[in-house]
């Protein structure tokens, strides 16, 4: 693909932190090579607002290769931008035509509340995590590699569903705000598994129970969240969360 | 267990795929007045319906889910709405769903509003002339010509909301039926396109029979 240089209009979100009220400012981004990232892009925005003795714009960001789920950035709409399953570290600056204005938001659920800029808080994800996302195994040396026999296509569909990088995007697209995909990736990804059989029941009823107390709204299964994925989380591990949850429910006495 | 989120999915899911077998009678019924026969075949089976013990006592059980469907459905929505105070300024991260599953509560309140004109058109009449006692009814086909057949703005107005009542309803099916059944837990992808497909075909056969029925005797293709 040939490589250009850019002019961009930005809309960026700004806000100091989460007492304070927000707004959206103009920024002009000038000579972005196509081959950027985006991220990269608001590092020599960045550099730009540092010489000029401005505040920088905050952002979350580690790996920068798709994989830790920390770029939150809804992008002209979208969560992590335009294209299908990608996250915003990959994606590039060819997306964008010269003189394009983009307009860039932070994750919105008041389940995320905005920290500074774009950065918000995700802590309500760990603490689902914590209510039962987990596996419980005896430590000692590491265990034969293949000593328990797992069937094919569940290793396949418990494997698709760990993908998951618990970046937040499916709670951003969608129109309840709800958690359900993200939660539905991390509880069949165990459940599918011989090692997850133990906490089987309790984990669904706590996570579930920590999503709700969190306060996303619930599913109505309308497919954004799937649509949105940059990890093309399947939306039926969510029917398969709602069978886990009806059978634990029904079965264990908690 | 019903308190939860999902809980409270499942709630909306039983009623609604309640609802959904109470429509399958309802239109097989009224389509006995396809039969032409002025009214004969139509009148035996309301008859029976209006006229038999059984039917009545099950009437109480459609009410109670009808209220908790769209009570709970309101509930959810508020609750939904509430998950995001601030909006986007941009937004078109809806993208990969379609307009009805996002609509589902507008739908809802829609056929909610063709509801209380219909019960208030049929139902209320003829229970008022019934009483609490199995015998009495008025003629419903009569009733259905009276309603449907004039040329005046109030039975225009009648038919709108009929129309609107029945596009909302085959709207409100197309994305509810199959949501349902992945709500009880369906996951096997055979099934789910399977569920996909019965749901359209079921959200258009079934309002399309009951939006003929007005339309019929308005332009009086039965008589
Ligand atoms: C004959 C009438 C109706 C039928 C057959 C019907 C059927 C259904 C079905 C099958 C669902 C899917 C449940 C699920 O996703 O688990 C549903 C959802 C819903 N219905 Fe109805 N419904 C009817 C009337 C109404 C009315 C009058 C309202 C009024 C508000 C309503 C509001 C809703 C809402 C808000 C949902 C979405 C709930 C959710 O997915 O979270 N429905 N309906
Ligand atoms: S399910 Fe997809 S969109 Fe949601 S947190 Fe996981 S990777 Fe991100
Ligand atoms: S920075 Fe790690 S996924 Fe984007």
């Amino acid at each position: 693909m040939e490589h250009y240089n850019m002019n961009l209009n930005l809309k960026v979100w700004r806000q100091k932190n989460s007492n304070t009220k927000g707004e959206f400012k103009m920024y002009r981004v000038e000579n972005i090579s196509s081959e950027m990232s985006f991220l990269e892009m608001f590092d020599v925005l960045n550099e730009k607002l540092i010489a000029d003795g401005e505040e920088p714009i905050a952002f979350d960001h580690d790996c920068r290769e798709g994989i830790c789920g920390a770029c939150s950035m809804y992008i002209d709409g979208k969560p992590h931008g335009p294209w299908h399953a990608n996250t915003t570290c990959q994606l590039h600056m060819r997306a964008f035509k010269d003189g394009d204005t983009v307009v860039v938001e932070p994750w919105r659920a008041n389940t995320f509340p905005v920290i500074k800029d774009l950065v918000v808080d995700r802590t309500a994800f760990d603490r689902i995590i914590q209510a039962g996302g987990y596996i419980s195994v005896n430590t000692g040396n590491a265990v034969d590699g293949n000593a328990l026999p797992i069937n094919k296509d569940k290793a396949d569909a418990s494997f698709a569903a760990a993908m998951c990088i618990g970046c937040g995007a499916c709670v951003a697209a969608c129109k309840n705000s709800s958690a359900m995909l993200f939660l539905s990736a991390k509880v069949s990804h165990l459940a599918l598994l011989p090692q997850g059989e133990p906490e089987r029941h309790s984990r669904v009823l706590n996570m579930i129970d920590q999503m709700d107390k969190e306060g996303f709204g619930s599913c109505t299964n309308t497919g954004a969240c799937e649509a949105t994925c940059p990890k093309e989380i399947s939306i039926s591990n969510i029917a398969k969360l709602n069978q886990e949850y009806l059978c634990a429910s029904l079965t264990s006495e908690k | 267990m019903f308190t939860s989120s999902i809980g409270r999915k499942l709630v909306m899911s039983f009623t609604g795929i309640f609802l959904v077998l109470f429509l399958i009678v309802h239109v097989s019924i009224n389509a006995c007045i396809f039969a032409n026969d002025g009214g004969e075949m139509f009148n035996k089976a309301a008859h029976f319906m209006g006229a038999n013990i059984v039917p009545r006592i099950l009437e109480i059980g459609l009410f109670l889910g009808f209220i908790l469907h769209i009570v709970q459905g309101y509930m959810l929505e508020a609750k939904n709405r509430k998950a995001r105070s601030a909006k986007y300024a941009v937004s078109y991260g809806n993208k990969g769903s379609k307009w009805y599953s996002r609509s589902m509560a507008l739908l809802g309140t829609l056929i909610l509003i063709f509801l209380i004109l219909h019960l208030s058109n049929f139902w209320l009449p003829n229970r008022a002339s019934q009483g609490l006692s199995l015998s009495g009814e008025i003629d419903l086909y009569a009733k259905m010509k009276d309603t449907f057949s004039g040329h005046n703005p109030v039975t225009a107005i009648t038919i709108l909301v009929y129309v609107l009542g029945c596009a909302a309803l085959g709207y409100h099916l197309a994305h509810g039926f199959q949501s349902a059944f992945r709500t009880i837990g369906v996951h096997n992808k055979r099934y789910n396109k399977m569920l996909t497909s019965i749901g359209y075909a079921f959200a258009i056969i079934v309002p399309l029979a009951f939006v003929m029925m007005p339309l019929c005797f308005h332009f009086g293709w039965i008589s």
